[in-house]
């Protein structure tokens, strides 16, 4: 099993890590051929509108939205989960996203660098430290959407079937716990 | 820094994230909203708002201070994605009042006239994060030491000249990777050589890696600069007089940004580096006195 990690900017190099620490192989996802060669995929944090565009203009929005219509594993945080929900708030008028969840997300919506924060977050898995840089919210969920973690009373971290997002930054914690509940319970009960 | 709902802001670890999230990306030099507005439609993963250039600055002259506020503001309400701006080496009250504007990452920079010349802003006593320029590993520790959350080659900025960044990225990486294989009594060695903290040099020598990100700065022109400094190692790139200075400056702009992002595909390389017309002129090392060169300021 190889998970891919989309490279088109952002945190990447520290989600690979956080993959290959649990002993599972990684690649760094940048073409329509990368992508061929990984089962799962994971969307790091960086700026989601840089994203939207080398989506785009590297030619792998169209394969990776049919790849999650088939089924693929995919796992976002931060800007990832932009890219993944169903409706943007305050994004780009020409930023896309694959609309694989169904929520609602503000981009910024906790403010500036300056109000970005670390803080506790409780999920069936555990407790977690959060990392919140700049973080959207999560402003309204779909029915069909399972909640998985909270920050208060705020959901933060979300699935729905082969779809997992998250709004803080498990990868800069050198926690690897939610990238292991990734690989164990949603790329290998995966049907192929 | 603690809120009384358990949350912490300021942290290193928040601080260091927004360098991480900048990864793979180009963060553009613009000195009005419409200039930002370019950049962002470019795919710039950040701004860096500032009144004049690099280059308009080394033809002005005189002293160059922190941007206008209002001009800050205007750059903030134009754009969504993080806005940086530029302070003099060891001006706390410019970062103070760059603080309060709410910027996004400051930039101490020895492209403005420094307000010391002996010490760099403690970084540590700011909620936001700073990124510093350096020319070698002893100076980029320092400035870790002192707080700093990203490290970027300082170049020569203004020239299009990417001669000096090449210089500084190879001189602080190819220390990096000589103090991975150095065994404990030579690090006592590193440490005293480069001047820099014990600690630090341990830290790289455990790790394999420098303890924050590592840009490239001073001097990127074309797709393939950009590309080249992200294969010597540089973790992304800053774009100071580059863009704005050339003939299509929105067009250099999106190419510079997919050569960051391909930047071993040389077929994207040389797709993007088509038809851009004419890149900033550029100035020889030899042509700038040693007296002008920006690389020599703080260290």
């Amino acid at each position: 099993m190889t998970v891919g990690v989309l490279a088109l900017q952002g945190a990447f190099a520290a989600h690979a890590e956080c993959i290959q620490s649990l002993g599972v192989a990684t690649v760094e996802v940048r073409t329509p051929e990368h992508l061929a060669a990984v089962d799962s995929l994971l969307m790091p944090g960086g700026e989601s509108s840089t994203m939207s565009q080398l989506l785009l203009s590297s030619q792998l929005f169209a394969p990776i939205a049919s790849r999650i219509a088939e089924g693929m594993p995919v796992f976002g945080t931060c800007a990832g989960m932009i890219l993944l929900a169903s409706e943007i708030l305050d994004g780009r008028s020409d930023q896309v996203s694959f609309s694989a969840i169904d929520i609602s997300v503000r981009r910024n919506a906790f403010g500036r660098q300056v109000d970005s924060f670390e803080s506790s977050i409780h999920t069936p898995i555990g407790d977690f430290h959060g990392v919140f840089i700049r973080a959207p919210r999560i402003e309204r969920i779909g029915n069909g959407v399972e909640v998985l973690g909270t920050l208060g009373d705020e959901p933060v971290l979300v699935r729905q079937g082969n779809v997992l997002a998250a709004s803080f930054h498990p990868e800069l914690t050198g926690d690897a716990r939610l990238h292991e509940y990734f690989v164990q319970n949603m790329t290998q009960t995966r049907k192929v | 820094m603690n809120s009384s709902n358990g949350s912490s802001v300021g942290t290193q670890r928040v601080k260091r994230g927004l360098a991480e999230m900048l990864k793979g990306g180009v963060i553009m030099d613009v000195v009005t909203a419409k200039e930002a507005k370019i950049a962002e439609d470019a795919g710039a993963c950040a701004v860096m708002a500032l009144e004049r250039v690099p280059a308009d600055i080394r033809r002005d002259g005189g002293v160059a201070r922190m941007s206008d506020p209002s001009m800050i503001e205007e750059i903030q309400a134009a754009v969504s994605i993080p806005v940086m701006a530029k302070v003099r080496i060891g001006h706390f009250v410019e970062a103070q009042i760059l603080e309060a504007l709410g910027v996004d990452f400051i930039d101490e920079s020895e492209v403005l006239t420094p307000a010391d010349e002996t010490h760099h802003i403690d970084k540590f006593g700011f909620t936001v994060p700073f990124v510093c320029g350096a020319t070698n590993l002893g100076e980029a520790l320092r400035r870790v030491s002192e707080g700093a959350c990203m490290i970027r080659s300082k170049g020569e900025a203004g020239t299009g000249n990417v001669v000096e960044a090449v210089r500084h990225l190879r001189s602080i990486l190819g220390d990096i990777r000589k103090i991975t294989q150095a065994d404990n009594a030579e690090l006592f060695q590193w440490a005293k050589s480069l001047q820099a903290p014990l600690p630090l040099v341990q830290e790289i020598a455990e790790t394999g890696k420098f303890p924050v990100p590592i840009f490239c700065a001073g001097g990127i022109a074309t797709p393939a600069d950009a590309a080249l400094a992200m294969q010597l190692g540089a973790e992304a790139v800053f774009v100071g007089s580059g863009i704005f200075k050339s003939d299509k400056p929105e067009l250099r702009a999106k190419a510079i940004v997919e050569a960051t992002t391909h930047f071993r595909d040389a077929h994207v390389l040389a797709r993007v580096s088509r038809n851009l017309g004419a890149p900033m002129t550029g100035i020889g090392m030899d042509e700038i006195h040693e007296s002008q060169r920006y690389a020599s300021r703080g260290n």
